[in-house]
């Protein structure tokens, strides 16, 4: 009962977040002076087409009713109409998602495996040189945010020793008939190797780029709690068992290590979401957030608010996620 | 058994000469960037345009870092790009730290509705990608100086806010703050006078990092054109042109990364320093 309360209040949280994050940006780009619909006039336009225009996107409307109208229509699942592109929001957003989420989904999983590595073998090597080591580089990786790795990598894999592309997603010529944009995962799924290898040569170094600070985070806490239940009763035990120090610190101490870890990784898996804007840009990588930089100078209202929703509603959802995954894998809460 | 004390301790107060150092000089060279510049950061002649730095062959004297496609000395522009880095650091860092550390003690010392008000801001502002917030802020207030202050203290008060609430909150269960109230202290007194003076080294690590992360995303604003007018010399408009001619002239990336990275750096590392410095249970 109080698991699906809770469950319940997290919801109705999530859903006010949602709208407030609505608000502010219907109000903030709103306020921007200069018409928006402007540069979507043909030559020669009368002040009767302006007017059909206006009234077209709602522009002749106050703010508030603009709101509403745009609110109903996205409870419909109806975003509007892109300005500069001239599609539904909805669809555009959703062509451009599955691009960024596995850009995001692969950088992820490049900071568990670097940064777990980094934690297991610290702790396997503990008040070492070996410690000190992974503890310097971490606090540097931390301090350095994506852009400016994305930047250094260029340099190193682009152009010093150019292994990986510095732009795009996919290499034009490739001739691809996916059906769905999810070219990652479905490359995989059908074995296409040639097409798998030439999505990794593009995605290698924007997802390294947004994994560096996370994988750095990572080894830092886990090291940390690792460290800290090896001091404990039943590690001990383990080891009077007669078990070596590789399994003790995998299979005994990391299943209760990794829930300090885990709530800390679903805030900062929200940071590298975020930081996909910029790596985007670039490595001119087709998602979303390319596509809300290009939205933001083109002054493309309907587009703008739809992905920033969109990225609000996966920051959410993600917080959602892991909240709910820590009750699951904390067995004082599941029986709570 | 070695003293592991003096490990410590020595790493530390290196990473804050070198850090400290690295800033000071940048300061002074934004002070003097008129005097010691050796080129007019402006001045653009096809003559010298893309020059190698001065190990390279086909170098010129006086453009000792190599000049970008314009002719423009990468030097010159380095070190007057350093003005406007340091101006946004400090002003921005400082008004965000202002602004974020007053709610963070509001909402963690009086609790109650201005909690539950400040939080759910924290919250809305958590759901935003903040490069993206920035853009779009830009974009509403137009280039400029004080448009790129404003976007930093508007998305980045969250860090200081949601930080020193949890660290007010920890400090308000504490006897010496029931032990102050129950000598008659005022509870706006308490807060500036007992709270305040325990967050502080927090405070200062975070402000320190804050300044680092003001010139980044004044280096990103510049990256995607939304900084100051094009003509002013920045590092992340040098950096946003270096990346489009890196396979010509490397070295139009190369050199205002460099400064960038090792300024970020400093900042963050002096942070970490001072608040080991200042952390009364380390000292």
């Amino acid at each position: 009962m109080t698991l699906l309360r809770s469950i319940l209040m997290r919801l109705l949280s999530t859903a006010i977040t949602l709208f407030g994050v609505a608000v502010i940006v219907f109000v903030v780009i709103r306020v921007v002076p200069g018409n928006p619909i402007a540069m979507m006039l043909p030559p020669g336009a009368t002040e009767a087409d302006i007017a059909r225009l206006q009234a077209q996107y709602g522009f002749d409307k106050s703010i508030f009713g603009q709101f509403v109208i745009w609110l109903s229509g996205v409870l419909q699942g109806d975003f509007g109409t892109s300005i500069s592109l001239r599609q539904p929001v909805s669809s555009l957003v959703l062509n451009r998602l599955p691009a960024t989420l596995e850009l995001s989904i692969v950088a992820l999983l490049i900071a568990i495996a670097i940064g777990g590595t980094l934690a297991l073998m610290g702790t396997l090597r503990r008040d070492s040189r070996a410690e000190g080591a992974i503890d310097i580089s971490a606090g540097m990786a931390l301090s350095i945010p994506d852009f400016l790795w994305g930047l250094v990598l260029i340099l190193l894999f682009g152009v010093l020793w150019p292994v990986f592309h510095i732009s795009g997603r996919i290499s034009p010529a490739l001739d691809i008939d996916f059906t769905t944009n999810f070219y990652l995962f479905e490359a995989l799924l059908r074995l296409r190797l040639d097409v798998l290898g030439d999505l990794i040569g593009h995605m290698f170094m924007p997802a390294l780029a947004l994994a560096i600070p996370l994988s750095a985070i990572i080894a830092q806490l886990l090291k940390q709690s690792l460290k800290e239940t090896m001091h404990l009763d039943y590690v001990t035990l383990s080891r009077t068992h007669g078990y070596g120090e590789t399994h003790v610190i995998t299979r005994d101490a990391l299943p209760n290590a990794i829930l300090p870890t885990l709530t800390l990784v679903g805030v900062q898996f929200t940071f590298l979401i975020g930081g996909t804007v910029i790596i985007e840009r670039l490595f001119s990588y087709e998602g979303l957030g390319n596509m809300a930089i290009d939205a933001v100078i083109n002054r493309d209202l309907p587009l703008i608010q739809g992905i920033v929703i969109l990225f609000a509603l996966i920051f959410t959802l993600v917080n959602f996620a892991v909240d709910m995954l820590y009750v699951v894998l904390n067995p004082r809460l599941r029986h709570a | 058994m070695r003293d592991a004390r003096g490990d410590i301790k020595r790493p530390l107060g290196l990473r804050l000469w070198l850090s400290g150092g690295w800033l000071l000089l940048l300061a002074l060279a934004a002070l003097l960037a008129p005097w010691i510049a050796p080129q007019d950061p402006l001045a653009q002649d096809l003559f010298t345009s893309r020059l190698p730095p001065f190990w390279e062959s086909g170098a010129e004297p006086g453009f000792w870092l190599g000049s970008d496609s314009l002719g423009r000395d990468v030097l010159s522009r380095i070190i007057h790009g350093a003005r406007l880095a340091l101006i946004v650091a400090l002003v921005a860092g400082t008004l965000t730290c202002i602004i974020g550390t007053a709610l963070g003690l509001i909402a963690g010392y009086y609790r109650g509705w201005p909690d539950r008000i400040i939080s759910r801001f924290v919250d809305i502002w958590m759901a935003f990608p903040p490069v993206l917030f920035a853009i779009l802020l830009i974009a509403v207030l137009g280039t400029g100086l004080t448009s790129i202050i404003i976007a930093i203290v508007v998305i980045d008060w969250t860090r200081f806010a949601r930080v020193i609430r949890a660290e007010a909150m920890t400090q308000g269960a504490m006897d010496y703050v029931a032990s102050a109230q129950v000598a008659g202290r005022k509870r706006m007194g308490t807060m500036l006078a007992e709270i305040l003076p325990n967050v502080l080294p927090t405070v200062v690590a975070l402000l320190t990092l804050e300044m680092g992360i003001a010139v980044i995303v004044e280096a990103i604003l510049s990256f995607v054109n939304l900084s100051i007018s094009t003509d002013s010399p920045t590092w992340g408009g040098m950096i946003s042109e270096g990346r489009t001619s890196v396979h010509q002239a490397w070295w139009v990336l190369v050199f205002p990364l460099i400064t960038l990275f090792f300024t970020v750096l400093s900042f963050s590392q002096l942070g970490e320093g001072l608040k080991d410095r200042f952390d009364p249970v380390l000292r």
